[in-house]
């Protein structure tokens, strides 16, 4: 097709404009190539460039400090139910008040702190690790962190407001419903959950994409580091499990609000319905926040035990493996509500067949810390405590995919005491020995690490204390969600000795965040790589500049830093005075595209306050979702309109 | 940087715009249609659940949805991707011309099909707060109406960014080549809705 | 009445709601089924066929040194056959969070000999005489036809409400508000007066008795046995 001549002229004034852009290498390298980048990559100043940026690092910090937010107060919740639950017939906290509490805490724990604290940790770490410049569409990161706050302001405004919800994380229908649920705490509920799911979707995207179309050249799939692998997996794990709840929480609304009977049997609808579509969801969920989990603990045992993780493919296919087992196993949640028995015995295979691959991994770092020589700083503590707690979590959770013992245990604290020994050995002890690793990178000083050592036993210990009697309660019948507890059923003191625990818990937890904001200011500074670690993110700076790497870096094995003693290999030819980054080959991580950054922009920020007012108005009127079109839209395509209309030599996204 | 450094390949001539799965945003598109689509499958999926519940679907003593309405969305919307086809190639060859005659095209289509869907909310013959069927059915129709929403109003933006200068970028006709992508999702979504609202309570 | 208990199936139908056990006997002959609240009484060494129903939401049947639970789902009847093995006491408690007081949803169970069941059974299908004494007459009159009957029933007597627990031989239970206290005149007192400071949300209201009125009504319910 003939292109008009003009624009001929123009394509060829711009190629010779090209040509004199400034562009990396041995030319222009060093302190001047890093005030240039400095020069282009920087933000505005002030507020308003506090809501534009599109630096992964800034979203990533404050997702990991939003999320770390919920987590106190998550665990205050907790502090508050252990106090009720300190002694039978306790008259402390109401009925009302505990329901509250304890729906606030699972949702707080599961939404607004799991799921964010991995997506964030993720967004900061994996493209230093990977060996680029920033994640892919750094745009929708930033709204989906302003969506993810808006969702827990919603949420925790309404619980100080005094119309939380109360009807647990899970919300079972008909209970959630119109009828038994009267006024908008249900309706808070769902619509939050649609806010963090929105927002998780997008860093799922935004996380998959990075993973696959931005890794340094020559990383390819084979050679890419193991967190790579889990968030890859955990993304699109949330790709296929989100959407489900997201589904529900929208039916709910829809039959509290405008009258549907999604649920309601009266009108052949079904209570059951609504656990199905949750439970979809639900039980992925926890493999989305246990498998990043695993991916930190690759990366600490690697790093401290001075050699690569024992039988890399076998990591991989277990994490693969994992993935896909997870969405075969959510009907272990509905034992008890009697559908056929033959359907139940797939279930329980499946959910013991999980235990394999997961099993594999463990076995794997085991190895690894066999044949390598552990240094036992904090973060390895912590691994150390992930095993022995997350193997006993595992081995409850073997026993509960069995039927017949489900059928005595389900709805017990048997199963409290299961999954937190999952969720806080399988995820938390990785996490806060992550948060240590990478602290240096992050904030250029090293946490104490003596103290970190006491409050790792402290928490340790601590949570030993506070979750093991649960087992024991449980055994004994007594069920979750409950208020208070009759005397003399032998219940007082495993419930005694969990507040004990608690406590204790909570304290570790408080030391642990007096260290990190002490150390901000009072730490030893950090080098580029104080652990001799061997992934690409310790190649730079502590903290990164905004533009991660000077020049990107080429990686020519699984070990990168520890395997190119005599000089990085590194690419050139990027442009300087524009953001630009590189853009490589699925599997072959082979040099294909340099892709324009995007600039920093109030878009996103302005479009997450529209939606969150969409949202938040649905929760009174479904003429909002119409009404609010608008606003939404308009405010999208500003986001994508450019600043200015005019055609440069090499394309600019502002 | 402080380590020592080796120079090694200079990607100055590498391009900054790709079409198809070298595009980073068309890896962005994809994982959005994975995401509508399973949000469709679990829909699709409570659809089947709840009619396993039924007596009758539809039930006793209502009529399933006029074919009318439904069947000419569908046959418009067929006949949109022959538009569609057109600006996806006209973008791979840089056919800018024929990219800003063909998508306005596109746009009026869609008001028309806006116009038809608004008859079939009317003819399904139910309102959604009579039983679960008529709540499922509409909405499986109202999902569908918020993604051929989106897309419309993702085209009506692209087309005006097309009628300026920039529509000679590379990226911007990547982008068209991925909204023409997008808009081969939103009638592949709609034909099992189709059946499942209009022929399945039929048989 | 024995007769139809050994050569049929023993089926007691079971409906949850918030927050009380709703239990009935069934039996061929209509005159012998029998409805009670909160407490289940079984004969040892019988399978008993227990249906679940619920009128409101979901909820769990679960008496754990019995058998394991088993949701209870407004618009589904399930099942479970139990065949208790041991005489003796067993505390069952609802198992499924079904609102603000599910932690108060407790039942008794009595696993007895199957000639105690049996008698049982009979003295509870006996509808009590009318109260003797004054105190407990005047009791009968306000119950009977004041506020309490249009929730609850008592056989033999006007009040036949259907909403709430059956009362009728309310005494010769172990326990009060499903499980929440022992039965006992000091409880009934405080259950009667002022249901919720005891067990707040339930939904029977405090009417805010005058104390005459209480000492009546309480003098009734005792006779209730």
């Amino acid at each position: 097709m003939t292109v008009p001549a003009h624009v001929r002229e123009e394509d060829e004034r711009l190629a010779r404009e090209r040509k004199k852009l400034a562009r990396d290498g041995s030319k222009l390298k060093g302190a001047r190539l890093e005030a240039r980048l400095d020069k282009s990559w920087a933000r505005p100043p002030g507020i308003i460039g506090w809501i534009s940026t599109v630096d992964h690092k800034e979203i990533g910090r404050r997702y990991i400090v939003t999320a770390l937010i919920f987590l106190a107060l998550g665990g205050a919740l907790a502090l508050a139910m252990r106090m009720q639950l300190a002694r039978p017939d306790s008259a402390l906290i109401g009925a009302a008040r505990y329901n509250e509490l304890f729906t606030m805490h699972g949702t707080t724990m599961m939404f607004l702190f799991a799921v964010p604290v991995m997506q964030g940790v993720a967004l900061y770490v994996l493209p230093l690790m990977l060996g680029t410049r920033n994640c892919s569409f750094p745009r929708l990161a930033a709204f989906s962190y302003f969506t993810y706050l808006f969702g827990g302001l919603l949420l925790w405004g309404a619980f100080f407001l005094n119309i939380g919800p109360d009807v647990g994380w899970f919300a079972y229908t008909p209970l959630s419903g119109p009828e038994y649920s009267p006024g908008k705490r249900a309706d808070i509920w769902a619509q939050m959950v649609t806010f963090t799911e929105v927002a998780a979707l997008a860093v799922a995207v935004v996380i998959v994409c990075t993973i696959l179309k931005q890794r340094a050249p020559g990383m390819t799939l084979a050679r890419m580091p193991l967190f790579a692998w889990a968030m890859l997996v955990t993304g699109i794990m949330i790709i296929f499990s989100m959407p489900s709840v997201a589904l529900a929480s929208a039916m709910l609304i829809s039959d509290r609000l405008v009258g549907t009977h999604f649920f309601n049997h009266f009108e052949h609808g079904d209570a059951l319905l609504w656990q199905h579509l949750f439970w979809f969801f639900g039980h992925p969920e926890v493999y989305i926040i246990f498998l990043p989990a695993t991916g930190f603990v690759s990366v600490i045992v690697e790093a401290f035990c001075r050699r690569p993780v024992f039988a890399y493919p076998v990591v991989v296919l277990a994490l693969v493996a994992t993935g896909i087992l997870a969405f075969g196993l959510w009907v272990h949640h509905m034992f008890t509500t009697g559908l056929p028995r033959v359907g139940y015995s797939f279930y329980t295979a499946a959910s013991m067949t999980v235990a394999i691959p997961t099993g594999l991994q463990i076995f794997c770092w085991l190895a690894t810390m066999w044949d390598g020589r552990p240094r036992l700083e904090v973060p390895m503590l912590y691994v150390i405590g992930f095993i022995v707690t997350f193997v006993i979590g595992g081995l409850t959770g073997v026993m509960i995919a069995s039927v017949p013992l489900d059928l005595q245990l389900h709805d017990t604290y048997f199963i409290v005491a299961h999954f937190h020994y999952v969720l806080i050995g399988g995820a938390v002890f990785p996490l806060l020995g992550a948060i240590v690793y990478w602290y240096p990178k992050i904030t250029g000083r090293m946490m104490n690490p003596t103290l970190g050592k006491i409050q790792f036993w402290m928490i340790f210990l601590g949570f030993q204390l506070a979750f093991f009697p649960m087992h024991l309660s449980g055994l004994l019948g007594m069920p979750r969600r409950v208020y208070t507890y009759p005397a003399g059923l032998g219940l007082e003191l495993p419930n005694l000795l969990s507040t004990l625990g608690s406590l204790v818990v909570g304290a570790a937890v408080v030391l642990f965040v007096v260290n990190g904001l002490v150390s901000l200011f009072r730490g030893a500074i950090a080098p580029d790589d104080p652990w001799k670690a061997p992934s690409l993110e310790w190649a730079t700076r502590s903290p990164p500049p905004p533009y991660n790497f000077a020049h990107i870096p080429v990686a020519e094995s699984r070990t990168p830093l520890w395997d190119q003693p005599d000089g990085l290999p590194v690419v050139t030819g990027l442009r300087v005075d524009e953001k630009e980054l590189l853009v490589t080959t699925v599997v072959a991580a082979a040099p294909d595209m340099r892709e324009p950054v995007p600039h920093a922009s109030p878009w996103p920020f302005i479009a997450a306050v529209a939606v969150a007012i969409v949202f938040i108005a649905t929760i009174f009127s479904p003429w909002a979702l119409a009404m609010g079109i608008v606003p939404a839209a308009i405010a999208l395509a500003a986001w994508f309109w450019p600043k200015e209309i005019k055609r440069e030599p090499e394309p600019v996204i502002t | 940087m402080n380590r020592p450094l080796r120079f090694t390949d200079d990607l100055a001539d590498l391009p900054t715009h790709r079409f198809g799965p070298s595009s980073l945003t068309w890896w962005g598109v994809v994982a959005f249609m994975v995401i509508e689509g399973v949000a469709f499958a679990m829909a699709i999926a409570a659809y089947f659940f709840l009619m396993g519940h039924e007596q009758g679907w539809p039930p006793e003593g209502r009529q399933p949805p006029a074919l009318l309405a439904g069947t000419l969305f569908t046959i418009l919307m067929l006949l949109s991707e022959i538009p569609n086809s057109m600006v996806k190639r006209a973008a791979h060859e840089r056919n800018v011309a024929a990219i800003r005659v063909l998508m306005p095209i596109l746009i009026l289509i869609g008001i028309v099909l806006f116009v038809i869907r608004g008859f079939e909310f009317n003819s399904l013959n139910c309102r959604w707060t009579d039983d679960a069927y008529s709540s499922i059915i509409w909405a499986l129709l109202l999902l569908h109406t918020a993604h051929i929403l989106t897309d419309w109003i993702d085209t009506l933006v692209l087309w005006l960014l097309m009628r300026t200068e920039l529509g000679y970028e590379g990226r911007k006709l990547v982008d068209t080549d991925e909204n023409a992508l997008y808009w081969r999702f939103v009638w592949l979504t709609w034909l099992p809705i189709y059946l499942l609202i209009y022929w399945v309570p039929r048989l | 009445m024995a007769q139809a208990a050994r050569s049929e199936k023993l089926s007691i139908v079971v409906t949850a709601n918030q927050w009380w056990w709703d239990v009935e006997y069934q039996s061929a002959d209509p005159s012998k089924t029998l409805r009670t609240a909160n407490e289940l009484h079984l004969p040892v060494g019988v399978p008993v066929r227990i249906q679940l129903k619920s009128s409101d939401v979901i909820h769990s049947f679960w008496v754990p040194n019995l058998a394991g639970k088993q949701d209870l789902i407004p618009g589904r009847t399930s099942d479970v056959t139990i065949t208790p093995e041991k005489i003796g006491l067993y505390r069952g408690q609802c198992a499924e969070f079904c609102g603000v007081q599910h932690a108060r949803m407790a039942l008794n169970v009595q696993v007895e000999s199957y000639a105690d069941f049996v008698n049982w059974w009979e003295r509870q299908l006996v509808p009590p005489k009318p109260p003797a004494n004054a105190l407990a007459a005047a009791g009968y009159a306000y119950v009977t036809s004041g506020p309490c009957s249009v929730c609850h029933t008592i056989s033999g007597t006007p009040a036949q409400g259907r909403v709430g627990p059956d009362l009728t031989h309310l005494a010769s239970r172990r326990s009060l508000a499903a499980g929440t206290l022992p039965m006992g005149k000091g409880n009934l007192y405080g259950w009667v007066a002022d249901p919720q400071s005891i067990k707040p949300g339930n939904r029977m209201p405090t009417i805010g008795l005058e104390p005459d009125q209480l000492h009546a009504v309480v003098a009734y319910l005792e006779t209730l046995k």
